[in-house]
């Protein structure tokens, strides 16, 4: 197989492509299963386990006390009913949008470079989700009324408001973790198979064994896989976009200044796809490093994703830019308040924060040398993610505590608990993503392996 | 242990092939000799090879269609029917029927069941779970989720000689050509 010959030219192809090394059939399919078969348990590992858990424990700890206070444990107040609970919510959704758009987007437009981190992206995603699903829930203040949101024949003879989009909220979430689930699982089917076969101790090939439910890499398996694969990338393309969408219409649909604007479905799922792009650069940047695959998810890939950064930090920069501009021209009052609210009221260095984080800063990934930079990389992902963080909150507390009567106004100031609670989401993301590494797959073998010898012949063709 | 007795009978002849093109090759000179049950099994999808074996299509496509009409449908009716007939709220005159506000719902539950269709569709085409098969008793099957290619040719086939269809396998040039038992 590995019949081609080394040069000094090619290193130079290999340093643009999507592989880099002598990779063949065997060595992609070596590289990714050791990381979780044979790889030793790692005290580093072990250590940023223990983090994260430390996370999740304080995140039930917070809901614990929440459940048994109630609400008045956040910072929430009248004016200001949404605030970290939504910022959180809306912060974490936009997250998960980068797993589905590699995914799916990315497949359709037959994007190859999508290959080596859809599956990765793809349960962060999921885990981003399963911390966005949680904030809508706990803020309901009864919990145990959660399932109310859902039609169902019930003794009281109610139906959910249908017209709302809060509810559309609850179909368009939930939807997208179900369909998100089906379809990193689809993905997951040929690889927990190969794991089935490589792995050594019975428990564990039982384990894969009845996950991979009988997968045998047939034609006809093939077949049927890629068919229903590339429906499922068909759905779920239109769905990715409606759910930030849907999110948007949260607000939108509502009559307060800063949030009623027709520009907010476009721009939130920008904003998403932005800040799920920052999100994956931040994890891959050290994850590639610590598990020696930066052959697999190489430099291009990084390159790309930062391309992608740009892209959609320009079109959330729009966004903002309309925002003032239709303040400006529509000559509403309470619009021009609230702009000149966000630009000098109480909160403004958010604003101008969120501005810096979002718009000026990602423009570096301009410069060629500042992609290429790994630490340039990690460090601006990480401005992007608290700037999509700070957007949010510009949205919703400063839209909020300044509302059309004077006499209503008020500052929120959030409390231990709404901090602890955001905290400890990112203690329950990182638990379920640090177990992932280890238990599954997290490149996918097979698509990987489809392009090793396309990827030889392009190098080998310069 | 699997033993060659009486009471094992023959699944099938399989050979192994090193890359996926050999594999390609070997899957269509065995259908133009006339084998047609048979299976080629590869790591990773190859395009263009279910061609070769006869495989033109699949339902999986119309179980989708179905699924998103279904989701549609019942998106529309549940809330037709909450907000018409079970339980009308009269806001400021406006119609009861408000459709505009039905769509998103409508939306999420067509991609809801249309995937749902696509999943199980799938599952179901490939008889899945089936947790065991003869052909995971073949000889170094398990490179077949690694880097081994191999096309199986089934005894039950019309035409299927043992020496006669193994002399066939040969013929392509394959690593090894070995017996199959349940």
């Amino acid at each position: 197989m590995a019949n081609m010959q080394k040069t000094e030219k090619q290193e130079v192809i290999y340093e643009e492509s999507i592989l880099t090394g002598d990779q063949t059939h065997a060595s992609v399919h070596k590289k990714i299963t050791d990381i979780v078969l044979t790889r030793p348990l790692e005290k580093g590992w072990l250590f940023a386990l223990s983090i994260a858990l430390a996370g999740l424990l304080t995140l039930v700890i917070s809901i614990g006390w929440l459940v048994k206070k109630g609400i008045g444990i956040w910072g929430n107040n009248n004016p200001v009913g949404w605030a970290f609970d939504i910022i959180n919510f809306v912060w974490w959704v936009g997250i998960a949008h980068a797993g589905t758009f590699i995914s799916a987007i990315l497949l359709l437009l037959k994007q190859k470079w999508r290959m080596s981190i859809s599956r990765f992206s793809e349960a962060m995603t999921l885990f981003a989700v399963a911390c966005a699903g949680t904030f809508p829930i706990i803020h309901l203040g009864r919990i145990d009324r959660a399932y109310w949101l859902f039609p169902y024949p019930n003794t009281m003879w109610m139906w959910p408001q249908f017209r709302s989009p809060l509810l559309w909220d609850v179909f368009a979430v939930s939807t997208y973790a179900t369909v998100s689930l089906l379809f990193w699982y689809t993905g997951l089917i040929p690889d927990l198979a190969a794991m089935r076969d490589q792995a050594k101790e019975p428990w564990k090939k039982r384990i894969y064994g009845a996950l991979a439910l009988g997968w045998r890499g047939s034609a006809h398996h093939w077949f049927r896989y890629e068919t229903a694969c590339l429906l499922l990338a068909g759905l779920a393309a239109p769905l990715v976009l409606s759910v930030h969408t849907v999110v948007s219409l949260d607000f939108a649909v509502s009559v307060l200044p800063g949030w009623h604007t027709t520009v907010f479905p476009p721009y939130f799922v920008a904003g998403a796809v932005f800040s799920g792009f920052a999100m994956v650069i931040t994890l891959c940047v050290p994850i590639r490093k610590w598990f020696g695959i930066e052959d697999l998810i190489t430099m291009k890939h990084l390159d790309n994703m930062a391309k992608v950064i740009i892209a959609t930090g320009l079109i959330v920069a729009y966004g903002y830019f309309m925002e003032v501009f239709i303040a400006w021209y529509s000559g509403n009052q309470y619009e021009r308040f609230l702009t000149m609210n966000r630009f000098v009221g109480p909160y403004a260095a958010f604003y101008w924060a969120l501005i810096l984080c979002n718009v000026v800063i990602p423009q570096l990934f301009w410069i060629k040398s500042v992609r290429q930079n790994l630490v340039w990389l990690w460090v601006i992902s990480i401005v992007v993610n608290i700037g999509m963080w700070l957007e949010r909150f510009v949205i919703i507390v400063i839209s909020l505590h300044r509302d059309f009567m004077p006499s209503s106004w008020a500052m929120y100031i959030p409390k231990i608990w709404d901090i602890t609670t955001f905290v400890g989401s990112l203690g329950l993301f990182f638990t379920l993503l640090i177990l992932f590494i280890r238990v599954l797959p997290m490149i996918s073998i097979f698509e990987v392996q489809t392009i090793v010898d396309s990827e030889k012949k392009h190098a080998d063709k310069h | 242990m699997q033993t060659n007795t009486d009471e094992n009978k023959l699944y099938g002849l399989i050979a192994e092939f090193d890359t996926p093109k050999e594999l390609t090759v070997a899957t269509k000179k065995a259908y133009e000799s006339g084998y047609r049950t048979m299976e080629a099994y590869s790591p990773f999808p190859i395009h263009h090879l279910h061609e070769h074996l006869g495989i033109k299509k699949t339902r999986i496509p119309l179980a989708v269609l179905i699924g998103g009409i279904t989701g549609t449908s019942t998106g529309l009716l549940m809330q037709y029917w909450s907000c018409v007939v079970n339980y009308p709220l009269n806001i400021g005159g406006r119609p009861y029927f408000s459709w505009p506000s039905f769509i998103p719902i409508c939306f999420e539950l067509t991609i809801l069941f249309a995937a749902f269709a696509a999943f199980f569709g799938m599952l179901t085409a490939n008889g899945f779970p089936r947790p065991y098969h003869p052909v995971f008793n073949a000889k170094n099957f398990e490179r077949a989720t690694k880097d081994g290619f191999f096309l199986c040719v089934a005894a039950e086939d019309k035409i299927f000689e043992l020496e006669k269809t193994r002399s066939i396998l040969k013929s392509f040039n394959p690593k090894e050509v070995s017996e199959v038992y349940p």
